[in-house]
């Protein structure tokens, strides 16, 4: 579990700020199997981990997506074993993408309280009904300070009405929930699931709209966010608080007359295709920088990031770069770097 | 008043037509304990032969609300239940009930099931006994009896079986804290009664129920019912409840019947040799003469 998330939660639970039950499990395997009886039983229900739990809580993860639970967990991202550290990286989340969770990366402590908000209306949507993973950077926006405004309960339950799944488990009402799927049934129940997350994009950009017009506060159109990029040759795609300093270099060399912008993915699943080859339409070098690495390819993110200009007649040049691993700093030379080294690199570079 | 036969209601929320082999004794247990429990209950099942048998979607045997998640996680979901219906307010109107089979109890579940009860979560575990992995192909599991051949503890000129024990499941529950009871599909009252007492318990409550598996057993099976008595009458299975620590035998055999008479109709044991047979019985007598002096000291387990 992500130690402070829960530990805060507690004392609100214990202070009785917080109407809710908290259930102490052994690991986040119950962790996450505990959620699932919960939110079947038709309670909103929320849990927090990172690095080693979420792995352990791998097999799980799918049953939640495929039973269309709407759950809502706050990663901290942290690398994984071996070797054994603590620190931050995206590894964990990222080997994740294949369990059907929709996934957010946050920039901000501000960004993180918010998505959580607007991660239930997403997950709930009858549209939707699946799992949101809301991705944060384990100790930089986990473990450290951040001055936030934490809108009003009133607003918050306007913006975000009562619970109401389509389905529970009530004895007025039997339901058989998570039978055994034949071959001739599986394959519909897996592409229904995969609808449900590609229909979530619109969902998500439109919850990001609803938000902003309650509280003042949005994150690009939900699913991505750029920075500069009107005019850019040039632009850094990062998810994560990668995306702080990248603004920061991004002022800085634009000061310098290089016309240089930021691509931020806040949404890694669904991966919003359209959206990413709309806004790079001008681009001629793009530096797609993971936190992560796909041990034997390259990073994730530069993958996909690439797939989606598959089809499309001009093709930017990207290149990809890791950096970051296991807590190592992100810093502004390492971006700069990135913005230096792209069209002149044909294989993945490591910013360490 | 529903109606009654010898004290059971006819009431059914576990249906017929389902995919159970003949003779499955995981289907008459699931069928009885929930005559105890009744319409207002909800129901986890852990992966197992009674998930696959009874949910072959889109059929169901389940009448009464049902969820399977996965292998070892049935008393995780079940906390989650349980304190989900806490939290909405419904907690005294819904029992709660956990099925497992031993590999998904005794096993890879034994870690959920172990919190679960640490927490003083408030379901009924039940799990369904009969000594291996049947679902997946009759594997060894820690509640295989010695010497019992399983597809991976074969017969073998060499190794004649299992090399070791059961493992002690309900006095391991029992140190948790929680109500305990063991019962077999052959005593349907004994068991039904055990139900309602574990639903009644506030807090954890474990049972363990002797359910036969003809196919694993290598047994006909119109002999599911027989057997699983003369497992109670050799002292192998006894039926006892562990209340606040405290054994109490729900039934002595007035004449116990040597281990053999059980194991020999069985083809998981017919390779046995006298010596192993006698290595059996010896277990069994001492088993049961620690169980005697448990009942007569009184002495609390936990």
């Amino acid at each position: 579990m992500d130690t402070h998330i829960v530990e805060r939660l507690a004392e609100f639970i214990n202070n009785g700020e917080l109407n809710a039950e908290m259930i102490h499990v052994e690991s986040e395997h119950s962790a996450i199997s505990a959620a699932i009886g919960s939110e079947a039983t038709g309670v909103r229900t929320f849990t927090a981990t990172a690095s080693q739990g979420l792995a352990l809580m791998h097999e799980i993860l799918f049953i939640v997506a495929g039973m269309r639970l709407p759950v809502v967990m706050a990663v901290a991202n942290r690398a994984l074993s071996a070797p054994i550290n603590i620190w931050n990286d995206h590894q964990d989340s990222i080997s994740e993408r294949d369990t059907g969770w929709i996934q957010l990366y946050i920039e901000s402590a501000q960004e993180a309280l918010d998505t959580i908000i607007q991660a239930y209306k997403i997950a709930e949507n009858h549209e939707v009904l699946l799992p949101v993973m809301v991705c944060l950077d384990g100790f930089t926006l986990s473990h450290v300070f951040e001055p936030v405004d934490i809108p009003n309960e009133k607003d918050v339950n306007k913006f975000l009405p009562k619970y109401n799944p389509l389905f529970k488990l009530d004895p007025k009402k039997p339901v058989t929930m998570g039978p055994i799927g034949f071959p001739d049934t599986y394959m519909e129940f897996r592409q229904e699931t995969h609808e449900a997350i590609i229909r979530a994009k619109e969902i998500i950009k439109k919850t990001n709209t609803e938000f902003k017009k309650s509280f003042n506060r949005g994150y690009g159109d939900g699913v991505l966010e750029t920075y500069k990029i009107e005019d850019a040759e040039y632009a850094v795609v990062a998810m994560g608080t990668i995306c702080g300093t990248a603004r920061v270099v991004v002022d800085e060399m634009r000061k310098e007359g290089k016309k240089v912008g930021l691509i931020k993915i806040k949404c890694f699943r669904p991966f919003p295709k359209e959206e990413i080859t709309n806004c790079c339409k001008n681009i001629k070098n793009i530096a797609v920088i993971d936190r992560n690495i796909s041990l034997g390819n390259e990073g994730a993110l530069f993958t996909e990031f690439k797939s989606a200009f598959y089809n499309q007649e001009n093709k930017p040049i990207i290149n990809g770069f890791v950096a970051g691993l296991g807590g190592r700093d992100v810093t502004k030379e390492h971006i700069k770097k990135a913005f230096e080294r792209t069209g002149k690199t044909n294989q993945t570079e490591w910013l360490s | 008043m529903d109606d009654k036969i010898a004290g059971i209601t006819t009431e059914e929320h576990f249906a017929s037509g389902h995919r159970a082999c003949a003779g499955c004794g995981a289907a008459l247990m699931a069928r009885l304990a929930l005559k105890a429990a009744g319409k207002n209950t909800i129901v986890v099942n852990a992966t197992g032969c009674l998930e696959v048998f009874s949910t072959p979607y889109p059929e169901t045997a389940w009448k009464i609300p049902w969820i399977h998640g996965a292998f070892e996680n049935a008393a995780a979901i079940a906390s989650g239940v349980d304190r989900a219906l806490k939290s909405l307010g419904k907690r005294k109107d819904v029992n709660v009930l956990a099925f497992g089979g031993d590999g998904g109890t005794f096993d890879i579940g034994f870690q959920a099931l172990s919190g679960a009860a640490e927490r003083g979560d408030n379901f009924c575990y039940i799990c369904y006994d009969n000594g291996a992995y049947m679902n997946t192909g009759i594997q060894r599991s820690g509640a295989t009896p010695k010497y019992a051949s399983t597809t991976t503890s074969p017969a073998g000129s060499k190794i004649h079986g299992k090399t070791e024990f059961k493992k002690p499941m309900p006095f391991i529950m029992a140190a948790h804290g929680a109500y305990v009871a063991t019962a077999n599909i052959a005593f349907p009252l004994d068991f039904i009664e055990k139900v309602k007492k574990g639903l009644a318990f506030n807090g954890p409550a474990y049972i363990q129920v002797f359910s036969t598996c003809p196919t694993g057993w290598k047994l006909g099976g119109g002999f599911t019912i027989q057997i699983a008595r003369l497992a109670v009458e050799s002292n192998i299975t006894p039926l006892y409840e562990i209340e606040k620590g405290v054994v109490k035998i729900s039934k002595k055999p007035s004449k116990v019947i040597p281990v053999d008479e059980y194991l020999k109709s069985q083809g998981r044991f017919k390779h046995l040799n006298e010596s192993e047979i006698k290595e059996i019985q010896e277990n069994v007598d001492e088993n049961w003469q620690k169980l005697l002096d448990l009942e007569k000291n009184k002495s609390k387990m936990c």
